[in-house]
């Protein structure tokens, strides 16, 4: 099958991968400020799925994608804050609070969208002109005509919706913040050692809730993604546990924001790649089950997590909860 | 003190009996209808159940019970509620009900069953398949006269035989008409989950859309409208199915492959209305009417007379018998005759 591994071909894959990336990377760059904060994050799914379902409902009335981000971003943020709160201030356990949160994403959505377009929880399917469309970069077609660079510009780098760009220039925003801002030092230190943090007369509990609130508007982004940018409409349970690839993608990179950034990179690879083998026979090997490409990704996780990446070691008080000497 | 009780019992048994039996004759029936997983307003195969119970409910004025079964463990549960709350006929929508119903139905003989997309062979059930390797073969035609580059694709919702059968019925009508056409085809997953997943559909189009294909036909339930998005959002061609679907992006829509599912469930709950119903297996095909390709005003500036013409003499071949298109379920393969 020489059409399987020609240039044209292996580009569109990597054009694919980025589109499926994308909320991914967001999710992970919300994991990752949480969790090195010492608020472990598995609500991740539901903050993303609510932010999708506001998105696409509100860009469905008003026909506004600026208005359906900003509302994306506001309902994943104020879920955040209940999260937060629940975790810093009644100092509640984490893991159980973001189960709490998906599951009244999940379920919430759909008697809301039932109750208000009465389309069995989706809503409205979108024009064009109330969705991020994709962009053409500058001089993309003169820069397109050089040799070898030039088409893995043209097709891989340009021609994606804004929110694809936001996601890829989050990494080193989320490099920079937590490496060499001073926010950034007292983020992973409340993660590390609280109580020296709370010494040195820092608030443990503001600046959590900050990290908190950065995960909330970045899962605010990748939900309104899939529901106006890859999507015309928000669909039910449309994340599809994206969510917990994102957080796994995370884990994989050891918290930090680069290895997560290329975690998320190679799940999207390889769910591009699912999509594309399947149905083609490969050389030698005939027409592989579809069921086994689907699997793929997991079982090379499963593989890759056993023996390759090491171990991974989480921030020391994740999961603890902080309580302040009286 | 149990005296009373079981007077009781026996009374409320009897009274059950009563009612259930003035339900079965009198022409206030009460109807009932579980759509499957997709949602009742996939815009797609539910939905046009969903439109044929409207139909039922606008034409007679008789309320009809419904519940939308959004896991697995739910269709016995509803079938079983629906039965007991003196629900009849009931309809169970989609070939993975039928285990389900066929427990149902046993412990329910007198409750009229009726399933559509699969057999199950009780004397109290009416079972509702459809030719669709027929329509198909259709719309495979029309797709492979509408491509340009010769190739077209196809893009199934969840990885069944019935999905395999409508997958091999528009490649024969591809390849009837054009015997070089390239036929690139597509399941969306192996779960029910792959009814609904626009996302995953959309990526798949784009896929094949990157490997030269120019129409593409899904036979994937809610998953189709991400499929169609993206033929909208790529200037290519897209064939809806089961309900007509031209309507959603005009100009994109080629045609639609019609399954009277609507029709079907008018028909059963009109029938037991009328006290006509039968049980027994019914077969709709092209000859039928319950299968077929939509022309309205929203395709039909797409349509040229040439491709109307020869579709509608394959039509006629297929309905007269001197065209007969394999259908996969018959022996699971797939045979193409080029």
């Amino acid at each position: 099958m020489d059409s399987l591994l020609n240039a044209q071909t292996v580009l569109s894959t990597l054009d694919a991968t980025l589109r499926v990336s994308t909320p991914l990377i967001l999710c992970a760059m919300a994991g990752l400020f949480s969790e090195r904060s010492g608020i472990i994050d598995i609500s991740l799914e539901g903050k993303m799925l609510f932010a999708a379902f506001a998105a696409g409902a509100v860009a469905a009335v008003t026909g506004s994608p600026w208005l359906a981000l900003a509302a994306g971003m506001l309902i994943s943020t104020v879920l955040s804050l209940l999260h937060g709160f629940a975790c810093i201030t009644t100092r509640g356990d984490q893991v159980v609070s973001g189960l709490a949160i998906n599951v009244l994403a999940s379920g919430l959505t759909i008697v809301l969208g039932i109750a208000w377009f009465s389309q069995g929880g989706q809503t409205p399917a979108l024009a064009s002109d109330a969705r991020f469309m994709p962009l053409e970069l500058p001089f993309i077609e003169q820069i397109g005509n050089l040799p070898f660079i030039g088409p893995f510009l043209e097709i891989v780098i340009s021609g994606h919706n804004l929110l694809v760009y936001v996601a890829l220039i989050a990494v080193p925003i989320t490099w920079w913040v937590v490496y060499k801002t001073r926010f950034g030092l007292r983020l992973r230190a409340v993660g590390e050692n609280p109580l020296a943090v709370d010494t040195a007369g820092i608030s443990v509990s503001l600046l959590r809730y900050k990290a908190v609130v950065i995960a909330g508007v970045l899962c605010g982004i990748a939900g309104t993604y899939l529901a106006i940018a890859q999507n015309a409409a928000f669909a039910r349970e449309m994340t599809a546990g994206q969510g917990y690839i994102a957080l796994a993608a995370m884990i994989f990179g050891k918290w930090r924001p680069v290895p997560a950034l290329l975690a998320c990179l190679m799940f999207g690879f390889l769910d591009a790649v699912a999509i594309r083998l399947q149905g083609v026979p490969l050389p030698g090997i005939g027409e592989v089950p579809v069921q086994l490409i689907q699997a793929l990704p997991y079982l090379l996780t499963v593989i890759l997590l056993a023996g390759f990446i090491g171990k991974a070691v989480a921030p020391k008080a994740i999961g603890v909860p902080f309580a302040k000497e009286r | 003190m149990k005296l009373t009780t079981r007077l009781l019992r026996t009374g409320l048994a009897a009274t059950a009996s009563l009612v259930l039996a003035a339900t079965a004759t009198a022409a206030d029936i009460e109807p009932a209808v579980v759509f499957d997983m997709g949602g009742k307003f996939d815009k797609s195969f539910n939905q046009g159940v969903y439109d044929g119970a409207e139909r039922f409910k606008n034409e007679t004025g008789l309320k009809y019970r419904e519940f939308e079964v959004t896991n697995e463990a739910q269709r016995e549960q509803a079938l079983r509620r629906m039965a007991q709350r003196g629900a009849d006929p009931v309809l169970g929508i989609g070939f993975a009900q039928a285990p389900a119903l066929e427990k149902v139905a046993k412990e329910f003989p007198d409750v009229r069953f009726a399933i559509i997309d699969m057999v199950v062979d009780l004397p109290n059930v009416r079972s509702i398949v459809f030719k669709e390797h027929e329509g198909s073969f259709l719309v495979g035609a029309l797709a492979a006269l509408a491509s340009e580059s010769g190739k077209v694709g196809f893009v199934g919702g969840m990885d069944i035989p019935l999905i395999r059968r409508f997958a091999c019925g528009y490649e024969q009508g591809a390849k009837h008409v054009n015997p070089d056409a390239d036929v690139i085809q597509n399941m969306t997953g192996t779960t029910p989950a792959a009814w609904n997943d626009p996302g995953r559909g959309g990526e798949l189009t784009k896929s094949q859309f990157e490997r030269g294909v120019d129409v593409v036909y899904a036979a994937a339930g809610g998953t189709g409208v991400g499929v169609y998005q993206a033929a909208k959002d790529a200037g290519k061609l897209a064939i809806g199915v089961d309900s007509n679907q031209n309507y959603l992006h005009p100009g994109t829509m080629l045609t639609s492959m019609l399954k009277r599912v609507d029709v079907a469930a008018y028909n059963v709950f009109m029938d037991a209305k009328n006290d006509e119903f039968t049980a027994g297996i019914q077969v709709l095909g092209l000859a039928e009417e319950g299968v077929g390709w939509a022309i309205d005003e929203h395709n039909e500036s797409m349509i040229t007379g040439e491709m109307k013409a020869k579709v509608d003499e394959l039509s006629e071949m297929i309905k007269s018998g001197d065209l007969t298109v394999h259908d996969y379920t018959s022996d699971n393969t797939c045979k193409v005759a080029g």
